[in-house]
């Protein structure tokens, strides 16, 4: 909607506000990250602009010593398996969830997706107590339990997402065909899936990696991830080592859910779901 | 139906058709069921079992019981009037025997200080000083040797104690908690600090709401009218944000906001300011930061709803005479107010909760309920308190949670 050329001069003046104003909020969403991010590229450690000159050496600092690395693989690792673990489970779930009369449906799924609405700090105090007495307290064992709990509900939603208008009689046909339940489930219904449970996984891979209540909870140092380690450096002293970690783990995000969300056209492109 | 039943009944195996159909779904039920199982299993036993154990440590607590049996039972007869009689001293003097012997006089002092400041040291004294005790008149030497054992409300506190539950903490998180006749009475003004940090958590979450509906509305309105091109590119300035976690984004606000930081030194460098503007570690910070971080979360669920108003409504209404702001109002706006309820209730139960960011860029009078949810299980080690601010914490955010899926639908947090 451009300004109409039969606008009175109230309504143009109200029109350039609205666009200055609009203006103003994407810069306040979009300017933090961009003007932050080049500073992990300072040759010297303050946070100010013009910067004396270009260097490696915070990147150096995050992909060459112990601390950084070993929160890397760390992060990784209970990534890694929580994606495996998370996008098994909820992927079943789904299937089963979006059987026709499926018995209690609402009410599981919302027990299901649960951990996304509980807010993380009680998640974390609740595991905790939980931990300390079962002995999980400080082990991979308990981490990779405790962000599967939070990644399945996005397997969950995704692959539910995928099976919405699924069409039933396919595995029917399958099966009439003669084709046994494994074949129908890896020949039939897992291409028409694959997306959803792609996107699941990235999504459940990005909660576990980007998750830090957790970890700063039930992990010891031993199993610090990246996201403990930064917050533990937030609260000494910001060093630009932090700046240059956060923008390898945004530009991950942002490379992630790019996918994620090009995926999720082209499952709907499949299906022949349109939108605008 | 029964047709059928009488043509199959002649089949070998004589079973009604439907109760054969029944079987069928039956089993197609219970596949179903199955592969659900796993997951569910599963959080059952990690997530809502850890949190069902956290609420029921907010109304119990049996260390006195456990570690005092003998004054449990003793004081059974007790009638709470005076002080307790001889044979109930006794049996704190076995108890305190036993705990100064098994090292968990600490527990129970801890535990009595709870509720009774001042108590921790008084009980361990005692309980060094008890095992010199021998028999005789126990009542008198041991409130010669502490006149703690002398104070009503110590044995009153006692006496609750055999009971495994207790409303101590819940009640303390309201600011109130017991007298010394086991009266409930408001907190003294250095313990009731809980209603106002519930309060300030209330109050930020509804500031935070407020901004985003406030930058987020018109953004909103503009994307849903911008033809599709440049709506994507800007929808990108909007999503981008989105995709970074808090973290990454509180950490890039403290770098903005610090003293001698980005925002600083532009105001400073412009000659808005002679000298850094206090603008971290404060109210300023926090509501900045958290503004930043949900107000996307505000933004689409409006733009959504507003995706989906016809604009020939609003010409309608120009056309037959509203000027441009009625029409707005009175036609459009209406329209909206799904897309504000869903946005800015999200927001606010979102923010109920939040803990690492106002740790990081709050002072010390802007941290809200999580973070003393936090406190008490990692600093104080007092894990009533930390149940019962979690219990609350938890009901609010969960009520709302109802509303909310109730306003909105079935569909809760979309993804992607």
């Amino acid at each position: 909607m451009a300004a109409s050329p039969y606008a009175s001069p109230m309504e143009k003046g109200w029109y350039y506000l609205h666009r200055l104003l609009c203006g103003a909020v994407l810069l306040f969403l979009i300017a933090p990250i961009l003007v932050v991010i080049p500073l992990s590229f300072n040759s010297v450690p303050f946070f100010s602009y013009p910067m004396p000159s270009l260097s490696l050496r915070w990147y150096q600092e995050f992909f060459l010593t112990g601390r950084w690395q070993g929160a890397l693989h760390n992060s990784i690792f209970v990534a890694v398996l929580v994606t495996l673990l998370s996008t098994a489970l909820g992927t079943l779930a789904a299937l089963g969830l979006s059987r026709p009369n499926f018995p209690w449906r609402a009410a599981i799924m919302s027990l299901l997706i649960s951990p996304l609405v509980v807010p993380g700090v009680i998640t974390a105090v609740a595991v905790y107590f939980f931990y300390a007495d079962v002995g999980l307290l400080n082990t991979y064992t308990g981490l990779i339990l405790a962000h599967t709990t939070l990644a399945t509900p996005f397997v969950v939603i995704t692959v539910t997402a995928t099976l919405t208008g699924f069409d039933h009689s396919l595995t029917r046909a399958a099966a009439g065909l003669g084709a046994p339940p494994i074949t129908v489930f890896f020949k039939v219904i897992l291409p028409l899936i694959l997306p959803g449970m792609i996107s699941g996984a990235l999504f459940a891979f990005l909660t576990s990696f980007d998750e830090v209540l957790l970890a700063l909870f039930v992990a010891s140092p031993e199993q610090r991830t990246l996201p403990k380690v930064m917050f533990s450096g937030m609260r000494e002293e910001i060093s630009p080592t932090i700046i240059a970690a956060a923008t390898v783990l945004i530009l991950f995000s942002i490379a992630m859910l790019t996918t994620v969300e090009l995926l999720r056209r082209r499952s709907e492109r499949l299906r022949g779901i349109r939108n605008t | 139906m029964a047709t059928m039943a009488v043509q199959i009944a002649g089949s070998p195996d004589d079973i009604p058709l439907r109760t054969k159909l029944q079987r069928v779904e039956r089993r197609r039920k219970l596949r179903a069921v199955s592969l659900v199982l796993p997951l569910l299993l599963f959080i059952l036993i990690a997530f809502v079992l850890p949190i069902g154990r956290m609420i029921f440590n907010a109304i119990h607590d049996d260390t006195l019981l456990r570690l005092m049996p003998r004054t449990m039972a003793a004081l059974n007869a007790w009638d709470g009037k005076d002080l307790p009689d001889e044979t109930v001293y006794a049996a704190l003097v076995g108890d305190l025997k036993q705990a100064s012997a098994q090292k968990t006089a600490g527990a129970i002092a801890k535990r009595m200080n709870y509720e009774l400041p001042g108590a921790l040291s008084e009980v361990m004294s005692s309980a060094r000083k008890a095992s010199a005790l021998s028999a005789g008149l126990y009542k008198e030497a041991l409130i010669e040797i502490n006149p703690f054992w002398g104070r009503h409300d110590a044995w009153s506190l006692l006496k609750r104690g055999r009971s495994a539950y207790t409303a101590f903490y819940l009640l303390r998180s309201v600011d109130y908690q017991y007298g010394p006749d086991s009266q409930i009475v408001t907190s003294p003004p250095e313990n009731a600090i809980f209603r106002d940090i519930f309060l300030r958590t209330l109050g930020i979450s509804i500031g935070v709401t407020a901004a985003t509906l406030l930058l987020g509305f018109p953004v909103a309105y503009l994307l849903a009218t911008l033809p599709p091109r440049s709506r994507n590119l800007l929808m990108i300035l909007v999503v981008l944000p989105f995709w970074t976690s808090s973290l990454m984004r509180t950490i890039a606000w403290v770098v903005l906001l610090q003293d001698r930081g980005l925002v600083n030194d532009t105001l400073i460098a412009l000659h808005v300011i002679s000298q850094p503007a206090e603008l971290i570690f404060n109210r300023v910070g926090t509501i900045v930061a958290m503004t930043h971080i949900q107000l996307p979360l505000t933004l689409l669920p409006i733009y959504s709803v507003m995706k989906t108003i016809s604009p020939s409504l609003v010409r309608a209404a120009r056309s037959l005479g509203a000027g441009p702001f009625y029409a707005f109002w009175k036609v459009y706006f209406p329209l909206t107010l799904p897309g504000i309820a869903a946005g800015c209730l999200l927001t606010f139960i979102l923010c109920l909760g939040y803990y690492i960011t106002p740790a990081l860029v709050g002072g010390p009078a802007d941290q809200m309920i999580g973070s003393f949810v936090a406190y008490y299980t990692n600093e104080d080690l007092n894990w009533g308190m930390a149940s019962a601010l979690g219990a609350i914490l938890l009901s609010a955010t969960l009520l709302l949670y109802y509303v909310f899926n109730k306003l909105v639908g079935a569909d809760p947090i979309k993804v992607g």
